[in-house]
């Protein structure tokens, strides 16, 4: 038995805004789900309502039957989703008609207009809170050190490499873990650089007042309805982040993980005996 | 071993049901809370200070051309009042309908229809969005709040516009009513639309009078308009909170 090595991972600041954004983001995404519930359907262009072609829709199949049938349709096609999406039970028990389950959205039962109250309150707590994130993560380097991928890490050999490892469930040991790997960099690029600063561009122009004042929104995003759809796909794009980053703190090592992300100190896992 | 393993992602999965059921409860408990109403509710004010720094108090929403029309321009929340009195008014074409303003101004009014269609008229197209997240774009034609509230002389105490409607959403309540500050009402395209799509506006869109306030989502936008009152405190009408929908918890602002 070798003696563990133990590194000091994450700043304070990391740490103390790790954990308030990951709260926010849980209350702004299902809160949400919420809002989207009030109307289940994504259009393109600049308007959109219930006449109109919509691109997604979540519906219920067909209302003549007796029991009810929840459906997503994309484009043509059509996926049965009762009991998820489109259909499922209410607190009660009782299949009702609904975009997301109640388990998934603030409040759990329809309320659009407290599902707001949530997600604007939680929404500026995000603007501070991952502002403050940017600007510190800026001056103390920690983006650019520990963030941006190193010219190794930057050839396709290698994030093919990483991603081989990774399907096999092999990750990087000893030395190696240290720092992050590439695939782990990219995801935390895109979420930071690419999703984040979309969800807020696209929440913005789909504000009426927001639009007046800064109408190329409107043209870049192609529409109120169009930000709509692309606010609902980066909103849906995170939670795929946070099934894999979930699944990757379990498949890692949870205890030695969430310790990191709490007292910034993690044990750098041994290098494997051959 | 497997045993294990599995009762371990057993006890994971279960716990983190029940775990994530706890959360949600607790939310549902949040949500009803008066104190954490309010907190959550002083995003509100945020907001608006932010829009009306951002945004110039006469930044135009956009203007749309003729081909971008909804081909169906939706109706929602009433779709006709449906009252003894509305349905006598709409029977002859509104003639007997007058819009009275009054409250906190100089000289109150009381206006036909063919009053309103004789002063300066605005036409635009636009965007109406509703609260649900819908949106559809229709060209309304009407007269601009500033010449109705020039014409009634405004008084300076004055701080807020009172739109009083002919519907009743919900049974048992108050008229729909609805309220704007003055940055919106003296906006170059907040106007009493009479005409939809170059026709009269039609019952299920607010005959024969509707607000519009283009920069806000689509419950501010008064339909069945009755009367206009300048008041310079909301507190004493209604709920409280300066419409129906905004005595229902939605924000009084909804420029977002």
């Amino acid at each position: 038995m070798s003696i563990p090595t133990i590194v000091f991972r994450h700043s304070i600041a990391t740490r103390v805004l790790h954990w308030l954004n990951a709260l926010c983001v849980f209350l702004v995404l299902m809160s949400g789900l919420q809002i989207f519930n009030a109307h289940p359907r994504l259009y393109w262009g600049q308007y959109g309502a219930n006449t109109d072609h919509a691109a997604l829709e979540m519906t219920v199949g067909d209302p003549a039957k007796r029991q009810p049938l929840g459906m997503l349709r994309i484009g043509h096609h059509e996926i049965p989703t009762t009991g998820f999406l489109g259909v499922s039970r209410d607190g009660g028990g009782q299949l009702i008609e609904r975009g997301f389950p109640s388990w998934a959205t603030i409040p759990s039962y329809q309320d659009l207009a407290t599902g707001r109250r949530w997600h604007f309150f939680f929404a500026w707590v995000l603007v501070f809170s991952s502002g403050l994130y940017f600007f510190i993560g800026f001056a103390t380097r920690h983006v650019q050190r520990d963030l941006l991928p190193t010219q190794g890490q930057w050839s396709l050999k290698g994030i093919a490499r990483d991603f081989w490892d990774h399907v096999r469930l092999r990750f990087p040991a000893g030395e190696a873990a240290r720092r992050y790997n590439s695939l782990q960099k990219l995801a935390y690029l895109v979420v930071l650089f690419i999703l984040a600063p979309m969800i807020l561009a696209t929440g913005l122009t789909m504000s009426p007042g927001i639009d007046a004042g800064f109408p190329w929104l409107l043209n870049l995003f192609g529409g109120r309805q169009s930000a709509r759809t692309l606010h609902f796909v980066c909103a849906m794009s995170v939670v795929l982040f946070i099934v894999i980053h979930l699944a990757m703190v379990v498949l890692a090592g949870p205890l030695n993980e969430l310790r990191s992300m709490i007292t910034g100190r993690y044990v750098l896992p041994p290098e494997e005996v051959k | 071993m497997t045993s294990r393993i599995l009762t371990r992602r057993q006890m994971l999965l279960r716990g983190s049901t029940a775990f994530g059921g706890l959360l949600l409860a607790g939310c549902d408990r949040l949500s009803n809370s008066p104190s954490f109403r309010t907190m959550l509710a002083s995003a509100e004010g945020l907001s608006y200070r932010a829009q009306r720094l951002l945004v110039g108090h006469n930044a135009l929403a956009r203007e749309f051309k003729e081909s971008d029309l909804s081909p169906v321009f939706r109706s929602n929340g009433t779709s006709d009042p449906d009252t003894p009195s509305y349905n006598a008014m709409a029977a002859d074409g509104f003639r007997q309908w007058r819009l009275k303003i009054d409250g906190l101004v100089a000289r109150p009014q009381e206006l036909s229809l063919d009053q309103l269609r004789t002063m300066p008229s605005r036409t635009q197209i636009t965007r109406h969005d509703c609260v649900e997240g819908w949106s559809a774009i229709g060209q309304w034609t009407g007269v601009p709040l500033s010449a109705v509230l020039t014409m009634a002389a405004l008084s300076p105490s004055a701080r807020y516009i009172v739109f009083y409607c002919a519907d009743i959403l919900e049974v048992g309540a108050a008229p729909y009513y609805e309220s704007i500050d003055l940055i919106d009402a003296f906006h170059p395209q907040t106007i009493l639309a009479y005409d939809l799509n170059r026709k009269r506006l039609p019952v299920a869109n607010g005959a024969p009078l509707r607000l519009r306030v283009e920069r806000q989502l689509g419950y501010k936008h008064a339909k069945y308009v009755m009367r206009i009152e300048a008041v310079q405190d909301l507190s004493p009408i209604g709920g409280g909170k300066g419409g129906f929908w905004e005595d229902r918890g939605y924000e009084w602002y909804a420029g977002v």
